[in-house]
């Protein structure tokens, strides 16, 4: 067996254990963590198949960002194990059922048949010094122009949706102006007064 | 002669075939990086001690060994030999996975760092992403240990922490990219190639205010005075800390040195042309420097940011919360995206020796 296959099997066996226990795993933050190992295992696979820059790409934004993101959420709420629980036995046919349809779905679209796969043949690796982030830009940057710019369009569309609906009007806000805060000079909050101190009148 | 042993692996020990000996030959470069790493760490505590003491007209620690040289093994095996406590109804795992989480990241970026000349571990094509990708794993152990405590004080310093390093990680991505767009590679490598020839060929003149941008954010970024919420010892007594002893507390306490050594060689091989000597191309002072391995000038250049570490620690105050978020969403976000634009013009317009 190859390095590589072996490599190959550990990696997929940390996705696959790992997916099917953040599926089982009780405890929410315990599920988060499974999802970055799924994560890395994903990225681990893609490193091997030359794919580099979108494997770092998937850990520098799903773990560096999105996950993060996801923990203090997880974090903020106080998630009641036993609600959750409670209606577990009336939901559990039409969950069933759900499952078994999305899994039959899954079934007939993602079966190997479907792609030819027995006729595809191996992809050609690549050399060395074979820059996989250049081409990926030289498409991005030509040929996708259009797309790549449209979704960054999406992107600042929902950021700026984000903030207008979480704007307050100035009055209800008890904002602090940090500028004036932090450009404060010794002088303006500090008088020194000389006061002699000979001068003074003795209490009687 | 590193490759004179690679031969030597392969002709002696022939039982491996191709992958158990690139897995041998790894784990050696890497024992024989993480190593000095350790030790550079220990006595970057030892450092800060002693220089942070002397700038506050005291002596620093002078009782373990002479002047205090053996202070760092001292403490090293005081962590070790205390007992690891674990809060009642903790999680337990989660409570160990921190440490190991804020450690392994600490250690495995330095993978790819360029320490000379064909004096690296790996020369990944991709290496200044590989930085941010694997430094912005970090965060779990903070969050992780301020959840697992179940204290107060830990998930307020994790909360704030974890907010405060996502939004710094956006800035040090756009100093990133202008540096990126300035040497037109995202190797590590070869970023400091192209910044060879003499002090005036570094990144750091047309690049200033990204430098200076840079190691505000990478005080951030590393938890340090003045950013340092995380531990804010005055408000939230020790932060994510408080929970822990022993050990686990060690892990934490070298990750952060560690991290602190890696944003320091990370500014030398972004603005200050890596291992260059700052005299190339000077007439004389370039064959009277000339016997100088260039790893020394590295190591040189990050020693003086690491003493800067140090002096901002002893020179200011902490900053406020909302201060902090202000200064990176307000203040550099602007600046950092405004630079870009400069940076475009600077290499469409192939100005001065830099582009």
């Amino acid at each position: 067996m190859e390095f590589s296959s072996i490599l190959f099997y550990v990696f997929g066996f940390c996705f696959v254990a790992s997916s099917a226990m953040l599926v089982i795993a009780r405890n929410t933050l315990k599920a988060a963590m499974l999802l970055i190992l799924s994560f890395f295992s994903v990225a681990s696979l893609w490193l091997l198949l030359e794919a580099e820059f979108l494997a770092i790409t998937l850990i520098l934004v799903y773990v560096g960002a999105v996950m993060v993101l996801f923990l203090f959420v997880i974090k903020m709420l106080n998630i009641d194990q036993s609600t959750i629980r409670a209606k577990f036995t009336t939901y559990l046919p039409l969950g069933i059922f759900v499952s078994m349809v999305v899994i039959a779905q899954m079934a007939l679209v993602l079966s190997a048949g479907q792609f030819d796969l027995e006729t595809v043949e191996e992809p050609a690796r690549h050399i060395a010094g074979y820059s996989n982030i250049t081409e990926l830009a030289s498409d991005l940057y030509t040929t996708y122009v259009y797309p790549f710019e449209l979704a960054a369009v999406l992107l600042l569309i929902a950021i700026i949706s984000a903030i207008t609906l979480v704007h307050r009007k100035e009055s209800r806000s008890k904002r602090q102006n940090i500028s004036e805060q932090v450009s404060v000079q010794a002088s303006d909050r500090v008088r020194l007064a000389s006061i002699s101190s000979t001068k003074t009148k003795k209490p009687k | 002669m590193w490759q004179g042993f690679v031969d030597f692996v392969y002709q002696y020990v022939p039982w491996f075939d191709g992958g158990l000996a690139v897995v041998l030959i790894i784990l050696i470069k890497g024992v024989a990086l993480i190593l000095p790493l350790i030790i550079m760490m220990a006595y970057m505590t030892y450092a800060e001690r002693k220089v942070i003491g002397y700038m506050q007209l005291r002596i620093g620690p002078n009782r373990v060994g002479p002047i205090g040289l053996l202070q760092p093994f001292a403490d090293v095996f005081k962590l070790m030999f205390k007992e690891i406590i674990f809060p009642t109804k903790a999680n337990v795992y989660l409570f160990v996975l921190a440490p190991i989480l804020a450690f392994v990241p600490a250690i495995a970026i330095w993978a790819v760092i360029p320490l000379g000349q064909d004096f690296y571990i790996t020369n990944l094509d991709i290496s200044l992403l590989y930085v941010l990708a694997i430094g912005s794993v970090g965060i779990y152990g903070i969050i992780l240990a301020g959840w697992a405590s179940n204290s107060k004080y830990p998930l307020l310093g994790a909360l704030r922490s974890a907010s405060l390093l996502v939004s710094y990680e956006i800035v040090v991505g756009f100093v990133a990219v202008t540096v990126v767009m300035a040497a037109s590679s995202v190797n590590l490598n070869e970023i400091v190639s192209s910044q060879s020839g003499g002090i005036w060929n570094w990144y750091w003149i047309p690049l200033f205010p990204m430098m200076i941008v840079f190691w505000i954010s990478a005080l951030a970024e590393t938890n340090r005075a003045p950013f340092d919420v995380v531990e804010g010892e005055s408000e939230i007594m020790g932060g994510t800390h408080v929970e822990y002893s022993g050990m686990c507390f060690a892990l934490f306490f070298m990750a952060e040195y560690i991290n602190m050594i890696m944003m320091a060689a990370l500014a030398v091989l972004m603005f200050f042309g890596g291992w260059h000597s700052p005299f190339e191309g000077v007439p004389y002072l370039q064959e009277f420097f000339a016997f100088v391995p260039d790893i020394m000038w590295l190591l040189g250049k990050m020693s003086f940011f690491l003493f800067l570490y140090l002096w901002i620690r002893a020179t200011f105050p902490r900053y406020r919360y909302d201060q902090i978020m202000r200064l990176c969403w307000k203040v550099f976000l602007p600046l950092t995206i405004a630079w870009i634009m400069v940076v475009a013009l600077m290499t469409q317009l192939h100005l001065g020796p830099w582009f």
